[in-house]
Protein backbone atom coordinates (compact mmCIF):
# COMPACT_ATOMS: atom_id res chain seq x y z
CA UNK A 1 0.00 0.00 0.00
CA UNK A 2 3.38 2.47 0.84
CA UNK A 3 4.27 1.61 -2.81
CA UNK A 4 0.90 2.29 -3.93
CA UNK A 5 0.84 5.82 -1.90
CA UNK A 6 4.34 6.80 -3.03
CA UNK A 7 3.21 5.99 -7.08
CA UNK A 8 0.22 8.40 -6.60
CA UNK A 9 2.68 11.17 -5.31
CA UNK A 10 5.18 10.78 -7.85
CA UNK A 11 1.69 11.05 -10.31
CA UNK A 12 0.53 13.83 -8.63
CA UNK A 13 4.17 15.85 -9.32
CA UNK A 14 4.18 14.87 -13.05
CA UNK A 15 0.54 15.68 -13.45
CA UNK A 16 0.96 19.13 -12.02
CA UNK A 17 3.91 19.91 -13.64
CA UNK A 18 2.67 18.66 -17.35
CA UNK A 19 -0.61 20.63 -16.73
CA UNK A 20 1.51 24.32 -15.84
CA UNK A 21 3.93 23.46 -18.86
CA UNK A 22 0.81 22.28 -21.52
CA UNK A 23 -2.11 24.33 -20.35
CA UNK A 24 -1.29 28.29 -21.03
CA UNK A 25 -1.79 30.59 -17.98
CA UNK A 26 -2.67 33.38 -20.18
CA UNK A 27 -4.50 32.96 -23.41
CA UNK A 28 -5.46 36.48 -24.90
CA UNK A 29 -8.52 36.36 -27.00
CA UNK A 30 -7.29 37.43 -30.52
CA UNK A 31 -9.43 39.07 -33.44
CA UNK A 32 -8.14 38.42 -36.89
CA UNK A 33 -6.29 41.23 -38.45
CA UNK A 34 -7.50 42.59 -41.27
CA UNK A 35 -4.49 43.76 -43.07
CA UNK A 36 -4.04 44.93 -46.84
CA UNK A 37 -1.15 44.26 -49.31
CA UNK A 38 -0.36 48.14 -50.80
CA UNK A 39 0.64 47.97 -54.46
CA UNK A 40 3.97 49.46 -53.85
CA UNK A 41 4.87 47.38 -50.87
CA UNK A 42 4.00 47.19 -47.59
CA UNK A 43 0.52 46.94 -45.72
CA UNK A 44 -1.95 48.97 -44.65
CA UNK A 45 -4.93 48.25 -41.31
CA UNK A 46 -6.88 50.50 -40.30
CA UNK A 47 -8.27 51.45 -37.00
CA UNK A 48 -10.77 53.49 -35.80
CA UNK A 49 -12.66 55.37 -32.39
CA UNK A 50 -16.40 55.70 -31.95
CA UNK A 51 -16.79 59.00 -30.46
CA UNK A 52 -17.95 59.67 -27.55
CA UNK A 53 -18.33 55.76 -26.85
CA UNK A 54 -14.77 54.80 -26.93
CA UNK A 55 -13.68 57.52 -24.86
CA UNK A 56 -12.09 56.60 -21.14
CA UNK A 57 -10.53 59.48 -20.38
CA UNK A 58 -10.31 63.37 -21.05
CA UNK A 59 -8.41 65.32 -19.38
CA UNK A 60 -7.77 68.40 -19.86
CA UNK A 61 -7.45 71.68 -17.53
CA UNK A 62 -10.08 73.56 -19.60
CA UNK A 63 -12.69 71.15 -19.57
CA UNK A 64 -15.55 71.90 -17.15
CA UNK A 65 -16.84 68.83 -16.89
CA UNK A 66 -14.26 65.48 -16.42
CA UNK A 67 -14.60 62.18 -18.16
CA UNK A 68 -14.86 59.82 -16.58
CA UNK A 69 -17.34 61.42 -13.87
CA UNK A 70 -15.45 61.95 -10.89
CA UNK A 71 -12.21 62.36 -11.69
CA UNK A 72 -10.08 64.59 -10.36
CA UNK A 73 -7.88 66.24 -13.37
CA UNK A 74 -4.78 67.52 -11.44
CA UNK A 75 -4.76 71.39 -12.14
CA UNK A 76 -1.08 71.69 -12.01
CA UNK A 77 0.25 74.77 -13.50
CA UNK A 78 2.73 72.38 -15.40
CA UNK A 79 -0.06 70.78 -17.18
CA UNK A 80 -1.11 74.20 -18.67
CA UNK A 81 -1.46 73.02 -22.57
CA UNK A 82 -1.98 69.46 -22.05
CA UNK A 83 -4.85 67.24 -23.74
CA UNK A 84 -4.48 63.27 -22.34
CA UNK A 85 -7.08 60.81 -23.84
CA UNK A 86 -7.65 57.48 -23.54
CA UNK A 87 -9.64 55.16 -26.13
CA UNK A 88 -10.34 51.92 -26.86
CA UNK A 89 -9.58 50.93 -30.15
CA UNK A 90 -11.79 49.44 -32.79
CA UNK A 91 -10.67 47.61 -36.35
CA UNK A 92 -12.30 47.54 -39.78
CA UNK A 93 -15.25 45.22 -38.39
CA UNK A 94 -16.08 47.33 -35.30
CA UNK A 95 -14.51 45.15 -32.66
CA UNK A 96 -12.64 46.60 -29.75
CA UNK A 97 -8.97 44.93 -30.47
CA UNK A 98 -6.66 47.16 -27.66
CA UNK A 99 -5.87 50.67 -26.30
CA UNK A 100 -4.45 54.19 -27.05
CA UNK A 101 -3.79 57.05 -25.46
CA UNK A 102 -3.38 60.39 -27.69
CA UNK A 103 -1.52 63.73 -26.05
CA UNK A 104 -2.04 66.53 -27.53
CA UNK A 105 0.60 69.71 -25.73
CA UNK A 106 1.61 72.95 -26.64
CA UNK A 107 3.34 75.28 -24.73
CA UNK A 108 5.71 78.47 -25.21
CA UNK A 109 8.99 76.26 -23.75
CA UNK A 110 8.72 74.02 -26.42
CA UNK A 111 6.94 73.06 -30.04
CA UNK A 112 3.22 71.67 -30.44
CA UNK A 113 3.15 67.66 -29.73
CA UNK A 114 0.27 65.26 -30.86
CA UNK A 115 1.28 62.02 -30.05
CA UNK A 116 -0.26 58.18 -29.97
CA UNK A 117 0.14 55.01 -27.75
CA UNK A 118 -1.78 52.08 -29.32
CA UNK A 119 -1.82 48.55 -27.10
CA UNK A 120 -2.82 45.69 -28.57
CA UNK A 121 -2.53 43.08 -25.80
CA UNK A 122 -2.52 39.78 -28.28
CA UNK A 123 -0.04 41.51 -30.83
CA UNK A 124 1.96 44.58 -29.42
CA UNK A 125 2.09 48.59 -28.37
CA UNK A 126 3.24 50.99 -30.94
CA UNK A 127 4.51 54.68 -30.22
CA UNK A 128 3.14 57.68 -33.21
CA UNK A 129 4.17 60.90 -34.08
CA UNK A 130 1.84 63.13 -35.56
CA UNK A 131 2.26 66.53 -37.72
CA UNK A 132 1.62 69.22 -35.45
CA UNK A 133 -1.00 70.91 -38.12
CA UNK A 134 -3.47 68.98 -40.15
CA UNK A 135 -3.08 68.93 -43.84
CA UNK A 136 -5.41 70.56 -46.39
CA UNK A 137 -8.41 67.96 -45.87
CA UNK A 138 -8.26 67.73 -42.11
CA UNK A 139 -5.38 64.53 -42.41
CA UNK A 140 -2.75 64.47 -39.93
CA UNK A 141 0.14 62.40 -40.92
CA UNK A 142 2.50 60.74 -38.51
CA UNK A 143 5.23 58.53 -38.31
CA UNK A 144 6.32 55.55 -36.10
CA UNK A 145 8.85 55.92 -33.91
CA UNK A 146 8.33 52.41 -31.83
CA UNK A 147 6.75 49.17 -31.45
CA UNK A 148 6.91 46.12 -29.39
CA UNK A 149 6.17 42.29 -30.66
CA UNK A 150 4.61 42.57 -33.86
CA UNK A 151 4.97 45.94 -34.34
CA UNK A 152 8.71 46.19 -33.56
CA UNK A 153 9.99 45.68 -36.91
CA UNK A 154 8.29 48.05 -38.77
CA UNK A 155 8.48 51.57 -40.13
CA UNK A 156 6.23 53.52 -41.67
CA UNK A 157 3.66 56.52 -41.47
CA UNK A 158 -0.09 57.15 -39.95
CA UNK A 159 -3.16 58.92 -40.95
CA UNK A 160 -5.26 60.30 -38.39
CA UNK A 161 -8.57 62.07 -39.42
CA UNK A 162 -11.98 63.01 -38.45
CA UNK A 163 -14.86 61.39 -40.10
CA UNK A 164 -18.16 63.01 -38.63
CA UNK A 165 -21.23 60.43 -38.29
CA UNK A 166 -23.46 60.64 -40.96
CA UNK A 167 -25.35 57.64 -40.89
CA UNK A 168 -28.21 59.02 -38.85
CA UNK A 169 -28.24 55.83 -36.77
CA UNK A 170 -29.37 57.73 -33.32
CA UNK A 171 -27.12 55.86 -31.33
CA UNK A 172 -25.38 59.07 -30.08
CA UNK A 173 -22.27 58.39 -32.14
CA UNK A 174 -20.77 62.12 -33.29
CA UNK A 175 -18.28 60.37 -35.42
CA UNK A 176 -15.32 58.82 -35.57
CA UNK A 177 -11.20 58.71 -35.23
CA UNK A 178 -9.87 56.84 -38.02
CA UNK A 179 -5.97 56.23 -38.16
CA UNK A 180 -4.77 54.25 -41.54
CA UNK A 181 -1.06 52.63 -40.56
CA UNK A 182 0.78 52.47 -44.11
CA UNK A 183 3.79 50.28 -42.79
CA UNK A 184 6.70 48.48 -44.30
CA UNK A 185 9.10 45.70 -42.27
CA UNK A 186 12.79 47.54 -41.86
CA UNK A 187 15.21 45.76 -44.30
CA UNK A 188 18.05 43.36 -43.34
CA UNK A 189 21.08 42.38 -44.83
CA UNK A 190 20.71 38.44 -45.43
CA UNK A 191 23.71 36.45 -43.49
CA UNK A 192 26.16 35.53 -46.49
CA UNK A 193 26.38 31.87 -46.40
CA UNK A 194 29.17 30.29 -46.55
CA UNK A 195 30.48 28.67 -49.83
CA UNK A 196 30.05 25.10 -50.29
CA UNK A 197 33.54 23.39 -50.90
CA UNK B 1 -10.25 -0.29 -2.32
CA UNK B 2 -7.77 1.00 0.17
CA UNK B 3 -5.19 0.72 -2.94
CA UNK B 4 -7.61 3.06 -5.10
CA UNK B 5 -7.74 5.45 -1.55
CA UNK B 6 -4.03 5.56 -1.36
CA UNK B 7 -3.37 6.57 -4.86
CA UNK B 8 -5.59 9.07 -4.28
CA UNK B 9 -4.41 10.27 -1.38
CA UNK B 10 -0.82 9.99 -2.66
CA UNK B 11 -1.80 12.06 -5.79
CA UNK B 12 -3.44 14.77 -4.04
CA UNK B 13 -0.21 14.69 -1.61
CA UNK B 14 2.22 15.00 -4.86
CA UNK B 15 0.09 18.29 -6.27
CA UNK B 16 0.34 19.75 -2.61
CA UNK B 17 3.81 19.12 -2.75
CA UNK B 18 4.55 20.49 -6.36
CA UNK B 19 2.60 23.86 -5.38
CA UNK B 20 4.73 24.31 -2.52
CA UNK B 21 8.45 23.61 -4.24
CA UNK B 22 6.79 25.96 -6.37
CA UNK B 23 6.78 28.88 -3.70
CA UNK B 24 9.56 27.95 -1.93
CA UNK B 25 11.93 27.73 -5.40
CA UNK B 26 15.00 29.33 -4.21
CA UNK B 27 16.26 29.71 -8.02
CA UNK B 28 13.36 32.36 -8.13
CA UNK B 29 14.77 35.11 -6.56
CA UNK B 30 13.97 38.48 -6.57
CA UNK B 31 16.02 40.89 -8.76
CA UNK B 32 16.82 43.92 -5.98
CA UNK B 33 19.83 45.22 -8.07
CA UNK B 34 19.46 47.99 -10.98
CA UNK B 35 21.44 46.89 -14.07
CA UNK B 36 21.22 50.65 -14.87
CA UNK B 37 22.23 51.96 -11.09
CA UNK B 38 25.90 49.95 -11.70
CA UNK B 39 26.57 52.22 -14.93
CA UNK B 40 28.26 55.79 -15.22
CA UNK B 41 25.83 57.26 -17.02
CA UNK B 42 22.84 60.16 -15.88
CA UNK B 43 19.59 58.59 -14.86
CA UNK B 44 16.42 60.41 -14.56
CA UNK B 45 13.80 58.95 -11.70
CA UNK B 46 10.26 59.08 -11.55
CA UNK B 47 7.92 58.26 -8.96
CA UNK B 48 4.36 57.14 -8.70
CA UNK B 49 2.08 56.46 -5.90
CA UNK B 50 1.11 52.23 -7.05
CA UNK B 51 -2.40 52.78 -4.74
CA UNK B 52 -4.92 52.67 -7.16
CA UNK B 53 -6.70 55.76 -5.40
CA UNK B 54 -3.37 57.96 -6.09
CA UNK B 55 -4.01 57.22 -9.76
CA UNK B 56 -5.87 59.92 -12.12
CA UNK B 57 -7.70 56.98 -13.78
CA UNK B 58 -7.41 53.41 -13.32
CA UNK B 59 -10.04 50.59 -15.21
CA UNK B 60 -9.61 47.26 -16.25
CA UNK B 61 -12.03 44.24 -17.12
CA UNK B 62 -14.16 45.64 -13.75
CA UNK B 63 -14.38 41.64 -12.55
CA UNK B 64 -11.31 41.51 -10.64
CA UNK B 65 -10.68 42.65 -6.69
CA UNK B 66 -9.12 45.81 -8.12
CA UNK B 67 -12.08 48.09 -8.67
CA UNK B 68 -11.58 50.52 -11.25
CA UNK B 69 -10.61 54.37 -10.79
CA UNK B 70 -13.29 56.40 -10.63
CA UNK B 71 -16.15 54.19 -10.37
CA UNK B 72 -17.75 55.19 -13.56
CA UNK B 73 -14.73 54.84 -15.92
CA UNK B 74 -15.51 52.87 -18.87
CA UNK B 75 -14.40 49.14 -18.22
CA UNK B 76 -12.34 46.72 -20.69
CA UNK B 77 -15.02 43.96 -20.34
CA UNK B 78 -14.60 43.27 -23.95
CA UNK B 79 -12.49 39.64 -24.99
CA UNK B 80 -9.06 41.45 -26.57
CA UNK B 81 -9.07 43.63 -23.79
CA UNK B 82 -10.39 42.31 -20.72
CA UNK B 83 -6.95 40.79 -19.73
CA UNK B 84 -5.76 44.31 -19.73
CA UNK B 85 -5.02 47.51 -16.99
CA UNK B 86 -4.92 51.18 -18.47
CA UNK B 87 -3.99 53.99 -15.41
CA UNK B 88 -3.20 57.66 -15.91
CA UNK B 89 -1.09 59.16 -13.00
CA UNK B 90 0.85 61.90 -12.18
CA UNK B 91 5.04 61.56 -12.40
CA UNK B 92 7.50 62.79 -9.24
CA UNK B 93 10.67 63.47 -9.22
CA UNK B 94 13.21 62.50 -6.92
CA UNK B 95 12.20 65.62 -4.83
CA UNK B 96 8.42 65.04 -5.13
CA UNK B 97 7.91 67.83 -7.26
CA UNK B 98 5.37 67.42 -10.53
CA UNK B 99 7.57 66.19 -13.38
CA UNK B 100 4.90 65.17 -15.58
CA UNK B 101 1.91 62.53 -16.41
CA UNK B 102 2.17 58.75 -17.36
CA UNK B 103 0.20 56.24 -18.79
CA UNK B 104 0.58 52.87 -18.59
CA UNK B 105 -0.73 50.09 -20.44
CA UNK B 106 -0.71 46.33 -19.03
CA UNK B 107 -1.47 43.25 -20.60
CA UNK B 108 -0.68 39.43 -19.11
CA UNK B 109 1.74 37.81 -21.11
CA UNK B 110 1.09 34.65 -22.99
CA UNK B 111 4.81 34.12 -22.36
CA UNK B 112 3.90 33.44 -18.26
CA UNK B 113 5.63 30.15 -17.37
CA UNK B 114 5.29 29.60 -13.32
CA UNK B 115 7.35 26.88 -13.62
CA UNK B 116 10.47 29.48 -14.46
CA UNK B 117 9.02 31.87 -11.80
CA UNK B 118 7.51 34.35 -14.72
CA UNK B 119 4.14 35.81 -14.15
CA UNK B 120 4.82 38.22 -16.55
CA UNK B 121 2.93 41.48 -18.10
CA UNK B 122 3.70 43.42 -21.45
CA UNK B 123 3.39 46.78 -20.40
CA UNK B 124 4.11 49.92 -22.17
CA UNK B 125 4.52 53.64 -21.06
CA UNK B 126 3.44 57.47 -22.49
CA UNK B 127 5.17 59.90 -20.84
CA UNK B 128 4.75 63.67 -20.87
CA UNK B 129 7.39 65.34 -19.02
CA UNK B 130 6.67 69.53 -19.23
CA UNK B 131 8.86 71.61 -21.05
CA UNK B 132 11.28 68.44 -22.02
CA UNK B 133 9.31 66.08 -24.42
CA UNK B 134 8.15 62.74 -24.37
CA UNK B 135 8.87 59.21 -24.12
CA UNK B 136 7.87 55.82 -25.26
CA UNK B 137 8.88 52.80 -22.79
CA UNK B 138 8.30 48.79 -23.79
CA UNK B 139 8.82 46.58 -21.28
CA UNK B 140 8.42 43.18 -20.18
CA UNK B 141 7.72 43.02 -16.32
CA UNK B 142 7.66 39.70 -13.87
CA UNK B 143 5.63 39.87 -11.14
CA UNK B 144 6.64 36.35 -9.65
CA UNK B 145 8.37 37.90 -6.37
CA UNK B 146 5.80 40.28 -6.01
CA UNK B 147 3.00 37.84 -5.86
CA UNK B 148 4.84 35.01 -3.93
CA UNK B 149 6.30 37.31 -1.08
CA UNK B 150 3.16 39.97 -0.94
CA UNK B 151 0.11 38.89 -2.65
CA UNK B 152 -0.10 35.54 -2.05
CA UNK B 153 0.94 36.36 2.38
CA UNK B 154 -2.37 38.55 1.79
CA UNK B 155 -4.71 36.49 0.77
CA UNK B 156 -3.53 33.60 3.35
CA UNK B 157 -3.86 36.71 5.91
CA UNK B 158 -7.03 36.33 8.15
CA UNK B 159 -7.18 40.53 7.66
CA UNK B 160 -6.87 39.75 3.83
CA UNK B 161 -3.74 42.30 4.22
CA UNK B 162 0.23 42.72 4.12
CA UNK B 163 2.39 44.60 5.61
CA UNK B 164 6.26 44.91 5.77
CA UNK B 165 8.96 46.43 3.56
CA UNK B 166 9.29 45.00 -0.30
CA UNK B 167 11.61 46.60 -2.56
CA UNK B 168 12.36 44.88 -5.98
CA UNK B 169 12.93 45.14 -9.98
CA UNK B 170 10.00 44.18 -12.02
CA UNK B 171 11.38 45.08 -15.50
CA UNK B 172 12.32 41.52 -17.35
CA UNK B 173 13.24 42.89 -20.32
CA UNK B 174 13.50 43.15 -23.52
CA UNK B 175 16.97 44.54 -23.26
CA UNK B 176 19.45 42.00 -22.57
CA UNK B 177 20.58 42.80 -19.29
CA UNK B 178 16.28 42.95 -18.28
CA UNK B 179 16.23 46.39 -19.14
CA UNK B 180 12.82 47.67 -20.62
CA UNK B 181 13.34 49.68 -24.06
CA UNK B 182 12.78 53.49 -24.13
CA UNK B 183 12.22 55.67 -27.22
CA UNK B 184 11.99 59.35 -26.87
CA UNK B 185 9.58 61.49 -29.40
CA UNK B 186 9.75 65.11 -29.02
CA UNK B 187 11.97 68.09 -27.32
CA UNK B 188 14.89 66.89 -25.86
CA UNK B 189 14.23 63.39 -26.09
CA UNK B 190 13.56 63.30 -29.81
CA UNK B 191 15.65 60.41 -30.96
CA UNK B 192 16.61 59.18 -27.59
CA UNK B 193 17.17 55.23 -27.41
CA UNK B 194 18.13 54.13 -24.21
CA UNK B 195 17.51 51.69 -21.37
CA UNK B 196 15.43 51.65 -17.86
CA UNK B 197 13.48 49.89 -15.21
CA UNK B 198 10.67 49.96 -13.18
CA UNK B 199 10.89 49.13 -9.60
CA UNK B 200 8.17 48.90 -6.44
CA UNK B 201 9.02 49.41 -2.77
CA UNK B 202 5.63 48.34 -1.11
CA UNK B 203 4.63 48.65 2.73
CA UNK B 204 0.95 47.64 2.54
CA UNK B 205 -1.08 45.41 0.34
CA UNK B 206 -5.02 45.05 0.87
CA UNK B 207 -7.02 42.05 -1.23
CA UNK B 208 -9.43 44.37 -2.21
CA UNK B 209 -7.95 47.37 -2.95
CA UNK B 210 -3.81 46.17 -3.80
CA UNK B 211 -1.38 48.17 -3.00
CA UNK B 212 -2.17 50.59 -0.32
CA UNK B 213 1.15 52.21 0.14
CA UNK B 214 3.58 51.44 -2.76
CA UNK B 215 5.90 53.89 -4.65
CA UNK B 216 6.62 52.83 -8.29
CA UNK B 217 10.03 54.12 -9.38
CA UNK B 218 10.96 54.43 -13.21
CA UNK B 219 14.54 55.28 -13.99
CA UNK B 220 15.88 56.00 -17.24
CA UNK B 221 19.19 56.54 -18.30
CA UNK B 222 20.36 59.04 -20.43
CA UNK B 223 23.30 58.68 -22.48
CA UNK B 224 26.35 61.26 -22.39
CA UNK B 225 25.56 62.42 -25.78
CA UNK B 226 21.71 63.77 -24.95
CA UNK B 227 21.35 67.45 -23.90
CA UNK B 228 19.10 67.24 -21.23
CA UNK B 229 18.31 70.88 -18.99
CA UNK B 230 16.57 68.46 -16.48
CA UNK B 231 18.48 69.00 -13.97
CA UNK B 232 15.58 68.95 -11.56
CA UNK B 233 14.66 65.17 -12.90
CA UNK B 234 18.48 64.14 -12.46
CA UNK B 235 19.81 62.68 -9.30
Amino acid sequence: MFKTFVTGVFLGLVAAAALLYFVPVVNQQRETSIISVNPNGGNSETFHINIPMDRIMVGAQSRSTPLPTGMNWPEFAEFEGLRTEMFKVRNARNAVIGVASRLAASSDEQAAIVEWVLHFPARGSMYLSMQNEPVEGGYRIGEMRAGSKEFVELTGRVVERWVPDQSGSGDGRSGRIELVSQFVGVLEEEPVEEEVL
Amino acid sequence: MKYLISLVLGFTVGIVLFVLLLYINPLTSRSTLSPIAVGSGEIINLTYSAAIEDSIVFTNSGETRRHPHPAKVLQLWEAPVRNTRVAATVLRDSRGDVAGLGIKFSSDSEDTNLLNGEALVDSAWHIYLPGQGTLFIEQRENYWSYLREIVLPAAWSSADRWKGNWHGTITNGPGALGTSRVTGGSGEFAGLVTDGIESITAQAYSMDRGPVAAEAQLTIEVPENVDTASAELLD
